[in-house]
This record gives C-alpha cells, structure tokens and sequence, in this order.
C-alpha cells in the first residue's frame, strides 16, 4: 500500500518527527482557507499522488499569499499528473497539502528500505537531497551511502553516527539527524513499512531537522496486524476495475486494450501479455487469479471485463496445477457470461489439471468458444477475433 | 538423482493437521514419497494420516529421523514455524504459505546465518523430484523423471514448463520454486549451483519475472563459471506497463528493479540460450542438448 505525503507524514510525526506545519485541501477555497490559518510568509501547495517524481512534474507549487495557495491549488486539482512513475494515464488530482515553506537549501535524501538484493533492512542516505534526486541516483548509484539494519531495528550495535558523518553531518544537526534516524527506523519497524523515504530532509540553520517530503510503502501481506491502517486502506484511490478484482482475489491492471485475459499465476499472466502484444494484439489488461480465488470470485473478476465495452474477445489461458484447476475457471466464465448481456468470442487455451473437464464444461454449455492446445495459436485466434473476423 | 531431495529424504509437515495440510500430505505421500511425522502443538501423542504427531520440529525429528519439513501453516505463523525448523536443524525447509510479511521474514533471514538449512520460498509451490520425492503442493500429473532442471519464480509457469518438457520427451530433475516474495530463501543462484553438480541434470531452464535482482545475481554467476551445462531462460513481463504492481511480479520492483529486457540480456551475455515466447522453452532444450 502506497500512502501519499499527507499520510506518510501524519505517521511520521506521530514517532516524533519533525515536519512543517500543513493542512489537507479538497478545493481552492478551501486551499487559501488552510493557508490563511498558516503562521509563515511563504507557502508550499503539493498535488497528493500515489507515485513520486512529482516535482519534476510540476506536482509542487509555491505562493507568497493565501490567493496565490488558491490560484496554485486550482491550478493542480482537477489535473492528471504525468510523472514517471505513474504511467502515461497519469493520477488525477484530488486534493492537495498546503504547508509552510521551508528553508530546504540544505537537504539530504534519507530511506529504510527493504533491500532485496541483500535480504535486510538498510537505511539510505545521500548529501544533497531534492527533487533531481532519483534521477540523479539512478545514473550514479554509488552517491547513496548505505547502512545494515538488525531484523528489530535495535540500533544500539549499529554505526548511525558514521552514516551520518558519511552524508557530511556536522555540528548540532548531527545530534538531530541521529535522534531522526531513531524515529524513522521505529516508525518503519512498528508499521511493517516496505519504504520509508524522506526527501528532502532540510537541515535549518540553526542544525533542527525537518522533513519537507515523505513517501511510505506498507506490506500489504502485514496489513492483518494494523487495524490502524484500515481507513487509509479502504479509501486508497483504485479503479473501480482493480478494486472489484482485489476484493475478489484476483490481481488485476486495467491496460486499454480489446483482448480480455483470464489467467491463473503471475508469470503465465505475464507471458500471456508478452506473447499477445509480440503479436501485434492488445490485452485489456493483465490478470492473475490467485490460488485462493473461487469459481464465484473468478466470475466477478471476468465480469468486469465482460462490462468493459472495449473488451471483443476474451482469451483464456489456464494451466491447472495443484492449487487452481481448470475447471474452476471454466465454470468462472459460465457464471459470467449466464449473467452478462455481452457475450465476446472466447478462446479457451486450458492445460494442467482437469484441463479435458474444463474443456467438456465449455462446449456443453453453448458459449461462443474456441479451444486451443497451444497458447501461440490462441493468441493468434483471440487477436483475429478482435479485429473482427468471424 | 535429484537436487535438494533424495531417495532418504524424510519429511515431517509443520500444520499437518488443517485442511491444506491434511490434503497435500496425502497426495505427497500417495506420489510415493517419504512423509514421517506432522507438527502441531497441543496434539502430542496424536496420529493423523496414520503419521505421529508430536509439539515440536525437534521432537519430531529425534524421534523420526526427519531430515526436511514442508511449512503449511497460516500467514501469522509462517515466521515462527521456519524459525523453529532452522533452528532444529532441519536439511530442507519448504515454506509454501503466500502472504507472509516481509518484516518477519528478515528475522527469518537472521535465523539462517550460521545455519546448515537450505529453505525453499516461503510463496513457493515447492521441490518436486519427479517419480522421488515431492514437497510441495505443485500437480505432479505432467511431471516425469528425466533430464532438465528447472527453477522458476512462478508456480504457473512452472506447471506450463514441466508439461512442456515432459511433451517433449525430456523429463526433469528437479523443479524448484524459490518463491515469489521479495525476502525468501534460496535464490536462482545457489539452484544453478545444486544443478550444476548434479550428474542427472543435463540442462537447466531459469523462468524469471520483472523486477527484483535475482535474474541479474543467476547472470553473474553463469558468466564467472565454466557451467559446463546448457541454461535457457525465460524472463516474463517485457511488455509489462513500467512501475505498475503486478502480482507478486511487481512487489520486487520496490527498489526499481530491473526490466525483463536487462535481465535477458545479462543473461544472454552469460551464455544462456533465451527464449522469447512461453511456448518455445522445452524446443529450445531440447536443441541444445541434442539427441538422448
């Protein structure tokens, strides 16, 4: 679960983190209402996505007056913001955090992070922190210093004040930074954060550290043991599409092409993708139905793509294995297309356990399908149907 | 032969008892492999499955001989059924429960430093070694004994291989999931090494994802070694829309991991045979190692 700034740095602060005073904004007058109630002389205004890269995009706005916050604020709401993580569709804006402005000319970029490449938790760090900051790590990796986290977090055997001497720490806000560093590894200890990522952190004149930006990424799979979390995750912002799917044990990605795909596991749903588009097809979206997932939920997930009026036909590549069989998936479709007025082309690839039953189900219940042994003539079949041969 | 398992493979099953347990313990041990002893606390003295049941891994195991243990228990537990098999001492440990979270499984990590215990996922389908030994709760319906490895991060895909391979009269090994979590136990790396050494497994086929770094660690260690053996690997999601979650394909990508595309090239530089397309892995095996 991705959680925008606002949130990110409602957590944080409750671990005693120090960040600039703000407010959420759902509307321009009400974005120069926060600000009027705002003790500083220069505002920052900040579009809330689910995705980072935001100020390279225009995402971030500063204003000198409570008109200007509004003039900002209705600027942003409203908009789709592009940034490089979100895709070429973008995230809508919806609401904004009008805070006060900081000093950031100093700044630092600081992260726990899950690293799967070393299996534990490290903290990142590096001098200069901002908005160029990712692009500039990307090409340069070796400006992040790094430092190993015990799997509690318990910091008392760990190296903190030689991190922070590496990021060029000095003076009174090494003492600061390192009582952040605390808060930021409990937060991310007591939440089951995957990421935690402050940048900037600016580092006033008088050494007091503050963070300006924050981003955090909690487990999904911990979510069970934080009742706290549960109104962030119901109003986390997903299409109507993924969030039918999720509640239905089916990972789903809206793509916004005419070949709906039911497919069981991620890899085959990705192979799937990668064979239809080399194709010259294009899906409508990816899917994986999870283990777990019955036939009832499995025609939920189908029934989406059944309303979808751009899906023409639908292609099905299932291999049974000990979890998922096929015939579970075969009675999926007849519940949904029992229950849906649209009724596309289906080619039928099923392999694996139960794939001959399956098969019978399909044909006996006079649905408009096809079946295929192999995926690559499917794929050939569901691409012609789409096009509209008959 | 195989890798990982072999004909004194002995296995005891933590969470034997619930429904899923119940269910794959009995298929394992219908595939004629060698189930010894279940774990569940509180019904010490019991039988299930006309197994012991005993409190303990360690119990069990000094009193069966017990040498691997398939995890079968919920998410919340799934951390501390790993860690009291590590902790015994256990050769093999199968975690095959999804949705464990990733907090707990860095202590599981620290558990296995210093340790002799190989672990399998957890998110993992499991060890098949076909005709052998099964741990796990993959369908041995299109498994046959034979000549190819095979270690994969998907257990769909892996189903669509082993039938491939079978099709193709070449049989498999081994097949290994390693698990579809970003914090797991063996990697590609250390399952190139196991096959690598094993005289019955003639080729390994590699099916990767999208995303996370294991593809890139499997390259490194192709291009430092003589392998002596051909590889072909798969590497879905090429077209996949850049940063979006996809699955667990996409949990690996927190720290930009890298693009299918980088990852078969790195592979391809290391000498592995690539495949393109799903459908072509087995006729690519199959031509590399030539007639049997």
């Amino acid at each position: 679960m991705d959680l925008p700034e606002y949130q990110a740095k409602e957590i944080l602060a409750r671990y005693g983190v120090a960040v600039p005073e703000g407010a959420l904004a759902r509307n321009a007058i009400e974005a120069e209402d926060r600000a009027r109630a705002l003790s500083c002389e220069k505002f920052a205004v900040k579009a809330q996505i689910h995705a980072g890269g935001r100020g390279l995009a225009g995402g971030v706005r500063f204003a000198a007056t409570p008109s200007a916050v509004r003039d900002a604020a209705d600027a942003l709401i409203g908009t789709h913001l592009v940034t490089e993580q979100t895709g070429p569709a973008g995230e809508e804006v919806d609401r904004v955090w009008v805070e006060a402005a900081v000093d950031d000319r100093r700044s630092l970029y600081i992260a726990f992070v899950i690293d799967a490449r070393e299996r534990r938790a490290q903290l990142f760090g590096a001098r200069d922190g901002g908005v160029a900051f990712e692009a500039r790590a990307q090409s340069d990796p070796g400006l992040i210093e790094s430092l190993e986290l015990p799997p509690d977090g318990d910091l008392s055997g760990v190296d903190v004040a030689g991190f922070l001497d590496r990021l060029g720490l000095d003076g009174a806000a090494a003492p600061n930074a390192a009582a952040l560093v605390a808060k930021l590894v409990r937060a991310a200890m007591e939440t089951d954060a995957l990421l935690v990522e402050i940048n900037p952190l600016a580092i006033l004149p008088d050494g007091q550290v503050v963070a300006v930006d924050a981003k955090m990424v909690i487990d999904d799979s911990a979510l069970y043991r934080h009742p706290e979390f549960e109104d962030i995750a119901r109003a986390a912002p997903r299409d109507s599409y993924e969030r039918v799917a999720r509640e239905n044990d089916i990972n789903f990605v809206k793509m916004d092409g005419d070949i709906g795909v039911v497919v069981n596991g991620a890899g085959l749903g990705l192979a799937t993708n990668d064979m239809l588009i080399d194709a010259g097809g294009r899906p409508a979206n990816f899917m994986d139905i999870r283990t777990t997932a019955t036939s009832l939920q499995i025609a939920r997930g189908i029934g989406v793509l059944l309303g979808d009026p751009a899906v023409r036909a639908i292609l099905v590549n299932v291999h049974g294995g000990g979890m998922t069989v096929c015939d579970t998936v075969a009675e999926a479709i007849c519940i949904a297309y029992s229950r849906s007025a649209r009724k596309p082309p289906i080619v039928f690839r099923a392999a694996g356990q139960n794939a001959a039953w399956a098969r019978r189900i399909m044909t006996d219940r006079r649905l408009p399908v096809e079946p295929f042994d192999d995926i690559g003539g499917a794929v050939r079949r569901a691409i012609a149907l789409a096009k509209g041969a008959g | 032969m195989a890798v990982l398992l072999g004909k004194d493979t002995r296995v005891l099953v933590q969470g034997m008892t619930g429904r899923a347990g119940t269910f794959y313990t009995d298929l394992a041990m219908r595939y004629g492999s060698t189930y010894v002893a279940g774990v569940r606390p509180g019904k010490a003295g019991t039988t299930h499955l006309d197994l012991p049941v005993f409190d303990g891994v360690r119990e069990a195991a000094e009193a069966t001989g017990a040498n691997a243990s398939l995890v079968l228990v919920p998410p919340h537990k799934a951390a501390a059924a790993m860690i009291e098999a590590i902790e015994a001492g256990i050769g093999l440990v199968v975690c095959v429960t999804e949705r464990v979270p990733v907090h707990d499984m860095l202590r599981v990590r620290a558990a296995l430093n210093g340790s002799e215990t190989q672990l399998v996922g957890p998110n993992s389908q499991g060890v098949l070694a076909p005709g052998l030994c099964k741990i796990g709760v993959m369908s041995t319906a299109d498994a046959q004994p034979g000549r190819v490895g095979i270690v994969s991060r998907s257990a769909s895909l892996t189903s669509e291989i082993v039938a491939q391979t079978t099709a193709a009269k070449l049989g498999q090994s081994t097949t290994i999931g390693v698990g579809g979590d970003p914090i797991h136990g063996i990697g590609f790396r250390r399952c190139l090494e196991l096959f690598k050494d094993d005289p019955a497994t003639e080729g390994v086929i590699l099916i990767g994802e999208i995303g996370g770094s294991e593809e890139e660690a499997a390259a490194d260690y192709l291009a430092s070694v003589d392998y002596g053996k051909p590889v072909v690997a798969l590497v879905v999601g090429r077209h996949a829309p850049a940063q979006r979650r996809m699955g667990h394909a996409g949990t690996l990508a927190v720290l930009g991991g890298g693009t299918a595309d980088a990852k078969l090239r790195r592979l391809q530089e290391a000498g592995a045979v690539i495949a393109r397309n799903a459908d072509e892995v087995a006729g690519l095996m199959r031509k590399a190692l030539g007639p049997a």
